[in-house]
Protein backbone atom coordinates (compact mmCIF):
# COMPACT_ATOMS: atom_id res chain seq x y z
CA UNK A 1 0.00 0.00 0.00
CA UNK A 2 2.86 2.42 1.10
CA UNK A 3 4.62 1.64 -2.29
CA UNK A 4 1.63 1.70 -4.56
CA UNK A 5 1.14 5.50 -2.79
CA UNK A 6 4.91 6.35 -3.16
CA UNK A 7 4.26 5.71 -6.92
CA UNK A 8 1.06 7.25 -7.42
CA UNK A 9 2.66 10.85 -5.71
CA UNK A 10 5.84 10.67 -7.62
CA UNK A 11 4.02 9.74 -10.88
CA UNK A 12 1.33 12.88 -10.16
CA UNK A 13 4.33 14.98 -9.32
CA UNK A 14 6.68 13.97 -12.32
CA UNK A 15 3.68 14.02 -15.08
CA UNK A 16 2.54 17.69 -13.89
CA UNK A 17 6.09 19.21 -14.42
CA UNK A 18 6.69 17.09 -17.66
CA UNK A 19 3.59 18.16 -18.92
CA UNK A 20 4.34 21.79 -18.39
CA UNK A 21 7.56 21.76 -19.46
CA UNK A 22 6.33 19.78 -22.96
CA UNK A 23 3.19 22.18 -23.23
CA UNK A 24 5.97 25.00 -22.79
CA UNK A 25 8.48 23.92 -25.00
CA UNK A 26 5.32 23.53 -27.86
CA UNK A 27 4.41 27.29 -27.40
CA UNK A 28 3.94 29.08 -30.54
CA UNK A 29 5.70 32.02 -28.97
CA UNK A 30 9.13 30.22 -29.13
CA UNK A 31 9.69 30.98 -32.96
CA UNK A 32 9.56 34.49 -32.02
CA UNK A 33 12.18 35.00 -28.97
CA UNK A 34 15.84 35.05 -28.81
CA UNK A 35 17.77 31.51 -27.45
CA UNK A 36 18.30 33.97 -24.22
CA UNK A 37 14.73 34.94 -24.22
CA UNK A 38 13.76 31.04 -24.47
CA UNK A 39 16.37 30.05 -21.74
CA UNK A 40 14.81 32.84 -19.42
CA UNK A 41 11.65 31.53 -19.67
CA UNK A 42 12.00 28.13 -19.20
CA UNK A 43 14.28 29.05 -15.98
CA UNK A 44 10.90 30.25 -14.57
CA UNK A 45 9.21 27.13 -15.13
CA UNK A 46 12.01 25.08 -13.77
CA UNK A 47 11.79 27.35 -11.03
CA UNK A 48 8.04 26.40 -10.08
CA UNK A 49 8.73 23.21 -10.33
CA UNK A 50 11.09 23.01 -7.95
CA UNK A 51 8.61 25.01 -5.85
CA UNK A 52 5.94 21.72 -6.23
CA UNK A 53 9.16 19.64 -4.00
CA UNK A 54 10.43 22.12 -1.77
CA UNK A 55 8.35 22.07 1.31
CA UNK A 56 7.45 18.66 1.25
CA UNK A 57 11.25 17.79 1.34
CA UNK A 58 11.28 20.39 4.18
CA UNK A 59 8.77 18.31 5.78
CA UNK A 60 9.87 14.64 5.11
CA UNK A 61 6.47 14.00 3.49
CA UNK A 62 7.61 12.66 0.66
CA UNK A 63 7.59 8.96 -0.27
CA UNK A 64 10.70 7.33 0.11
CA UNK A 65 12.62 10.68 1.10
CA UNK A 66 12.46 10.63 5.21
CA UNK A 67 12.81 14.28 6.74
CA UNK A 68 16.51 13.56 7.42
CA UNK A 69 17.10 12.94 3.77
CA UNK A 70 14.91 15.10 3.06
CA UNK A 71 16.00 18.17 4.87
CA UNK A 72 19.72 17.05 2.71
CA UNK A 73 17.70 17.58 -0.41
CA UNK A 74 15.88 20.18 0.32
CA UNK A 75 19.27 23.06 0.79
CA UNK A 76 20.21 21.50 -2.88
CA UNK A 77 16.83 21.88 -4.39
CA UNK A 78 16.90 25.59 -2.62
CA UNK A 79 20.27 25.87 -4.53
CA UNK A 80 19.04 24.97 -7.85
CA UNK A 81 15.99 27.34 -7.11
CA UNK A 82 18.50 29.87 -6.28
CA UNK A 83 20.46 29.34 -9.51
CA UNK A 84 17.12 29.47 -11.87
CA UNK A 85 15.96 32.61 -10.40
CA UNK A 86 19.51 34.05 -11.72
CA UNK A 87 19.13 32.39 -15.40
CA UNK A 88 15.47 34.07 -15.76
CA UNK A 89 16.66 37.03 -14.04
CA UNK A 90 19.80 37.19 -16.21
CA UNK A 91 18.28 35.97 -19.28
CA UNK A 92 15.41 38.78 -19.43
CA UNK A 93 17.98 41.77 -18.64
CA UNK A 94 19.78 40.52 -21.78
CA UNK A 95 16.54 40.40 -24.03
CA UNK A 96 15.24 43.81 -22.67
CA UNK A 97 17.28 45.58 -20.30
CA UNK A 98 14.74 48.49 -19.82
CA UNK A 99 12.01 46.11 -18.84
CA UNK A 100 14.46 44.35 -16.37
CA UNK A 101 15.53 47.65 -14.38
CA UNK A 102 11.61 48.81 -14.66
CA UNK A 103 10.68 45.65 -12.83
CA UNK A 104 13.99 45.01 -10.31
CA UNK A 105 12.70 49.28 -9.53
CA UNK A 106 8.95 48.42 -8.79
CA UNK A 107 8.29 50.55 -11.97
CA UNK A 108 7.11 48.39 -14.29
CA UNK A 109 3.17 48.64 -15.39
CA UNK A 110 2.38 45.12 -14.83
CA UNK A 111 1.51 43.84 -11.74
CA UNK A 112 3.15 40.47 -11.98
CA UNK A 113 6.49 42.09 -11.72
CA UNK A 114 5.89 43.05 -8.95
CA UNK A 115 5.15 40.08 -7.47
CA UNK A 116 7.62 38.38 -9.14
CA UNK A 117 9.83 40.54 -7.87
CA UNK A 118 9.03 40.56 -4.46
CA UNK A 119 9.27 36.37 -4.59
CA UNK A 120 13.10 37.11 -5.47
CA UNK A 121 13.61 38.97 -2.94
CA UNK A 122 11.84 36.49 -0.32
CA UNK A 123 14.05 33.40 -1.73
CA UNK A 124 17.26 35.31 -0.99
CA UNK A 125 16.31 36.17 2.33
CA UNK A 126 15.31 32.47 2.71
CA UNK A 127 18.47 31.29 1.09
CA UNK A 128 21.00 34.03 3.36
CA UNK A 129 18.71 32.53 6.71
CA UNK A 130 19.60 29.12 5.52
CA UNK A 131 23.74 29.58 4.57
CA UNK A 132 24.02 31.68 7.60
CA UNK A 133 21.93 29.71 10.30
CA UNK A 134 24.29 28.85 12.50
CA UNK A 135 26.41 32.39 12.42
CA UNK A 136 22.55 34.07 12.55
CA UNK A 137 22.43 32.41 16.20
CA UNK A 138 19.05 32.52 16.45
CA UNK A 139 17.06 30.77 18.72
CA UNK A 140 15.63 27.93 16.47
CA UNK A 141 11.90 28.33 16.48
CA UNK A 142 12.84 31.71 15.23
CA UNK A 143 14.85 31.01 13.04
CA UNK A 144 12.10 28.16 11.36
CA UNK A 145 9.13 30.83 11.70
CA UNK A 146 11.44 33.60 9.38
CA UNK A 147 12.67 31.12 6.99
CA UNK A 148 8.83 29.62 6.62
CA UNK A 149 7.50 32.82 6.56
CA UNK A 150 10.33 33.99 3.62
CA UNK A 151 9.64 30.71 2.18
CA UNK A 152 5.70 31.13 2.14
CA UNK A 153 6.54 34.82 0.68
CA UNK A 154 7.85 32.95 -2.12
CA UNK A 155 5.17 30.25 -2.84
CA UNK A 156 2.73 33.07 -3.03
CA UNK A 157 4.39 35.70 -4.75
CA UNK A 158 5.91 32.92 -7.36
CA UNK A 159 1.99 31.89 -7.84
CA UNK A 160 0.71 35.28 -8.56
CA UNK A 161 3.81 36.39 -10.89
CA UNK A 162 3.13 32.85 -13.17
CA UNK A 163 -0.44 33.17 -12.93
CA UNK A 164 -0.77 37.04 -14.12
CA UNK A 165 1.58 36.18 -17.36
CA UNK A 166 1.00 35.31 -20.66
CA UNK A 167 3.35 33.56 -21.95
CA UNK A 168 4.70 30.01 -23.34
CA UNK A 169 3.03 28.01 -20.66
CA UNK A 170 -0.12 26.80 -21.40
CA UNK A 171 -3.28 28.05 -18.95
CA UNK A 172 -4.46 24.20 -17.52
CA UNK A 173 -1.15 23.48 -16.51
CA UNK A 174 0.29 26.51 -14.85
CA UNK A 175 -2.90 26.64 -13.05
CA UNK A 176 -2.31 23.16 -11.90
CA UNK A 177 1.49 23.42 -10.86
CA UNK A 178 0.49 26.76 -9.35
CA UNK A 179 -2.28 24.84 -7.27
CA UNK A 180 -0.13 21.95 -5.88
CA UNK A 181 2.64 24.42 -5.05
CA UNK A 182 0.27 26.48 -2.81
CA UNK A 183 -1.12 22.69 -1.63
CA UNK A 184 1.95 21.66 -0.75
CA UNK A 185 3.60 24.77 0.95
CA UNK A 186 -0.10 24.49 3.12
CA UNK A 187 0.45 20.71 3.97
CA UNK A 188 3.80 21.65 5.12
CA UNK A 189 3.17 24.61 6.94
CA UNK A 190 0.11 22.36 8.69
CA UNK A 191 2.58 19.96 9.83
CA UNK A 192 5.49 21.60 11.14
CA UNK A 193 3.90 24.49 12.56
CA UNK A 194 6.62 26.71 12.59
CA UNK A 195 4.98 29.28 15.03
CA UNK A 196 4.41 26.94 17.99
CA UNK A 197 7.91 27.31 19.25
CA UNK A 198 9.02 30.78 18.32
CA UNK A 199 5.11 32.38 19.69
CA UNK A 200 5.89 30.24 23.54
CA UNK A 201 9.13 32.18 23.67
CA UNK A 202 7.94 35.49 22.99
CA UNK A 203 5.47 35.06 26.00
CA UNK A 204 7.93 33.58 27.66
CA UNK A 205 10.07 37.00 26.87
CA UNK A 206 7.66 39.08 27.44
CA UNK A 207 6.42 37.92 30.60
CA UNK A 208 9.64 38.44 32.11
CA UNK B 1 -42.44 50.77 18.18
CA UNK B 2 -38.91 50.70 16.94
CA UNK B 3 -36.66 53.56 17.23
CA UNK B 4 -34.32 54.80 14.58
CA UNK B 5 -30.85 55.34 16.52
CA UNK B 6 -29.63 57.98 14.40
CA UNK B 7 -28.32 60.64 17.12
CA UNK B 8 -28.79 64.18 16.19
CA UNK B 9 -25.36 64.80 16.37
CA UNK B 10 -24.40 62.30 13.14
CA UNK B 11 -27.94 63.73 11.38
CA UNK B 12 -26.71 67.27 11.22
CA UNK B 13 -23.03 66.43 10.34
CA UNK B 14 -24.34 63.74 7.48
CA UNK B 15 -26.13 66.53 6.43
CA UNK B 16 -23.78 69.36 6.57
CA UNK B 17 -21.33 67.24 4.80
CA UNK B 18 -23.41 66.33 1.96
CA UNK B 19 -24.54 69.70 1.08
CA UNK B 20 -20.64 70.95 1.61
CA UNK B 21 -19.89 68.72 -1.29
CA UNK B 22 -22.28 68.35 -3.44
CA UNK B 23 -23.82 72.11 -3.07
CA UNK B 24 -20.72 73.66 -3.82
CA UNK B 25 -19.77 71.66 -6.62
CA UNK B 26 -16.06 70.30 -5.05
CA UNK B 27 -17.26 66.97 -6.47
CA UNK B 28 -18.77 67.52 -10.07
CA UNK B 29 -16.22 66.46 -12.56
CA UNK B 30 -18.14 68.48 -15.55
CA UNK B 31 -16.72 71.12 -14.34
CA UNK B 32 -13.18 70.22 -15.60
CA UNK B 33 -11.14 72.57 -17.86
CA UNK B 34 -11.49 70.97 -21.36
CA UNK B 35 -9.93 67.84 -22.47
CA UNK B 36 -6.77 66.64 -20.22
CA UNK B 37 -3.46 65.75 -21.78
CA UNK B 38 -2.48 62.68 -22.34
CA UNK B 39 0.83 61.19 -19.18
CA UNK B 40 3.23 59.08 -20.64
CA UNK B 41 2.26 55.11 -19.40
CA UNK B 42 4.77 53.01 -17.06
CA UNK B 43 7.44 51.60 -19.55
CA UNK B 44 5.72 53.08 -22.16
CA UNK B 45 9.27 54.52 -23.88
CA UNK B 46 11.41 51.18 -23.01
CA UNK B 47 13.72 49.81 -26.59
CA UNK B 48 12.67 53.11 -28.21
CA UNK B 49 14.57 54.49 -31.22
CA UNK B 50 14.68 58.09 -31.64
CA UNK B 51 14.25 59.16 -35.57
CA UNK B 52 12.91 55.69 -36.78
CA UNK B 53 11.68 56.78 -40.44
CA UNK B 54 8.41 57.29 -41.50
CA UNK B 55 7.17 54.21 -43.66
CA UNK B 56 4.52 53.13 -45.80
CA UNK B 57 4.20 49.69 -43.71
CA UNK B 58 6.26 48.10 -40.98
CA UNK B 59 7.42 44.96 -42.90
CA UNK B 60 4.92 42.52 -44.47
CA UNK B 61 1.99 44.09 -42.25
CA UNK B 62 -1.05 42.07 -40.88
CA UNK B 63 -1.75 43.89 -38.17
CA UNK B 64 -3.22 47.24 -37.68
CA UNK B 65 -2.27 49.78 -35.31
CA UNK B 66 -4.57 53.00 -35.73
CA UNK B 67 -5.02 56.35 -33.11
CA UNK B 68 -5.86 59.92 -33.19
CA UNK B 69 -4.01 62.76 -31.67
CA UNK B 70 -5.97 65.95 -30.35
CA UNK B 71 -4.92 69.05 -28.77
CA UNK B 72 -5.68 69.52 -24.88
CA UNK B 73 -7.99 72.09 -24.08
CA UNK B 74 -10.41 72.35 -26.93
CA UNK B 75 -9.88 68.64 -28.64
CA UNK B 76 -8.58 70.04 -32.20
CA UNK B 77 -7.65 67.43 -34.71
CA UNK B 78 -4.21 67.91 -34.92
CA UNK B 79 -2.46 67.01 -38.23
CA UNK B 80 0.73 66.13 -39.63
CA UNK B 81 2.26 64.81 -36.71
CA UNK B 82 4.84 62.49 -36.76
CA UNK B 83 4.06 59.44 -33.91
CA UNK B 84 6.30 56.44 -33.67
CA UNK B 85 5.05 52.19 -33.84
CA UNK B 86 7.08 49.53 -32.57
CA UNK B 87 6.77 46.09 -30.63
CA UNK B 88 7.49 42.44 -30.65
CA UNK B 89 6.27 40.77 -33.16
CA UNK B 90 6.44 37.65 -35.85
CA UNK B 91 8.91 39.45 -37.50
CA UNK B 92 11.38 41.09 -35.20
CA UNK B 93 12.00 42.20 -31.48
CA UNK B 94 11.19 45.69 -29.59
CA UNK B 95 14.81 46.71 -30.05
CA UNK B 96 15.47 45.93 -33.90
CA UNK B 97 15.24 48.85 -35.81
CA UNK B 98 13.11 46.65 -38.68
CA UNK B 99 10.32 46.59 -35.50
CA UNK B 100 9.96 50.54 -35.77
CA UNK B 101 8.00 53.06 -38.20
CA UNK B 102 7.06 56.10 -37.84
CA UNK B 103 3.72 57.59 -39.48
CA UNK B 104 1.67 60.99 -39.96
CA UNK B 105 -1.39 62.10 -38.74
CA UNK B 106 -4.41 63.02 -41.46
CA UNK B 107 -6.60 66.43 -41.25
CA UNK B 108 -8.75 64.64 -39.22
CA UNK B 109 -5.91 63.61 -36.72
CA UNK B 110 -6.25 59.95 -37.24
CA UNK B 111 -3.30 58.20 -37.91
CA UNK B 112 -2.77 54.10 -39.05
CA UNK B 113 -0.13 52.17 -39.84
CA UNK B 114 0.24 48.15 -40.67
CA UNK B 115 2.76 46.04 -38.78
CA UNK B 116 3.53 42.62 -38.23
CA UNK B 117 1.15 40.48 -35.84
CA UNK B 118 2.25 41.83 -32.07
CA UNK B 119 3.18 38.89 -30.38
CA UNK B 120 3.11 38.86 -26.11
CA UNK B 121 6.43 39.68 -24.74
CA UNK B 122 7.70 40.02 -21.14
CA UNK B 123 4.11 38.98 -20.24
CA UNK B 124 1.48 40.98 -22.10
CA UNK B 125 0.93 41.56 -25.70
CA UNK B 126 1.60 45.26 -26.13
CA UNK B 127 2.75 47.71 -28.91
CA UNK B 128 4.69 51.04 -27.97
CA UNK B 129 3.76 54.52 -29.23
CA UNK B 130 5.77 57.67 -29.21
CA UNK B 131 5.23 61.34 -29.73
CA UNK B 132 8.45 63.19 -29.61
CA UNK B 133 8.63 65.80 -31.64
CA UNK B 134 9.29 68.92 -29.97
CA UNK B 135 6.23 71.40 -30.47
CA UNK B 136 4.02 69.54 -27.87
CA UNK B 137 4.96 67.70 -24.66
CA UNK B 138 6.57 64.38 -25.12
CA UNK B 139 4.20 61.21 -24.85
CA UNK B 140 4.81 57.44 -24.72
CA UNK B 141 2.08 55.26 -24.58
CA UNK B 142 1.83 51.28 -24.01
CA UNK B 143 -1.18 49.95 -24.97
CA UNK B 144 -2.05 46.28 -23.95
CA UNK B 145 -4.11 44.14 -26.20
CA UNK B 146 -7.44 42.53 -25.03
CA UNK B 147 -6.26 39.12 -26.54
CA UNK B 148 -3.06 38.14 -27.83
CA UNK B 149 -5.03 37.31 -30.95
CA UNK B 150 -6.22 40.33 -32.00
CA UNK B 151 -5.19 41.81 -34.63
CA UNK B 152 -5.57 45.45 -34.73
CA UNK B 153 -4.81 47.64 -31.47
CA UNK B 154 -5.95 51.45 -30.86
CA UNK B 155 -3.73 54.29 -29.35
CA UNK B 156 -5.09 57.71 -28.96
CA UNK B 157 -3.12 61.19 -27.81
CA UNK B 158 -4.23 64.56 -26.38
CA UNK B 159 -0.78 66.75 -26.42
CA UNK B 160 0.04 69.67 -24.52
CA UNK B 161 1.53 72.52 -26.15
CA UNK B 162 5.27 72.74 -24.88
Amino acid sequence: MTVLRAILVWCAIAGIVAVSLAVAAGSEYLQYRRPVYVAAGFAGVIALALLLVQPLLAAGLLPGIPMRAGRRVHRWTGVALLSAIAVHVAGLWITSPPDMVDALTFTAPTAFSVFGVVAMWALIAAALLAGFRRKLRLRPQSWRLSHTTAASVVVVGSVAHAVLIEGTMGTVSKTVMCAVAVGALALTVGRLKPWTGALRGWRRQAGK
Amino acid sequence: MPQTSMPRRTFIATGAAALLTAGTGLVSPLRSQGLAPSTSMRGGANNYRPGAPVVDRIGGGGFMMSGTVRRAGDGAPLEGIRIQIWAHTTEGRESDARSHGATLTNAEGMFQLEMPQIVPTFGQPHGHLAYDSGDFETVFLRPVMASARDTSLAAHFVLQPA
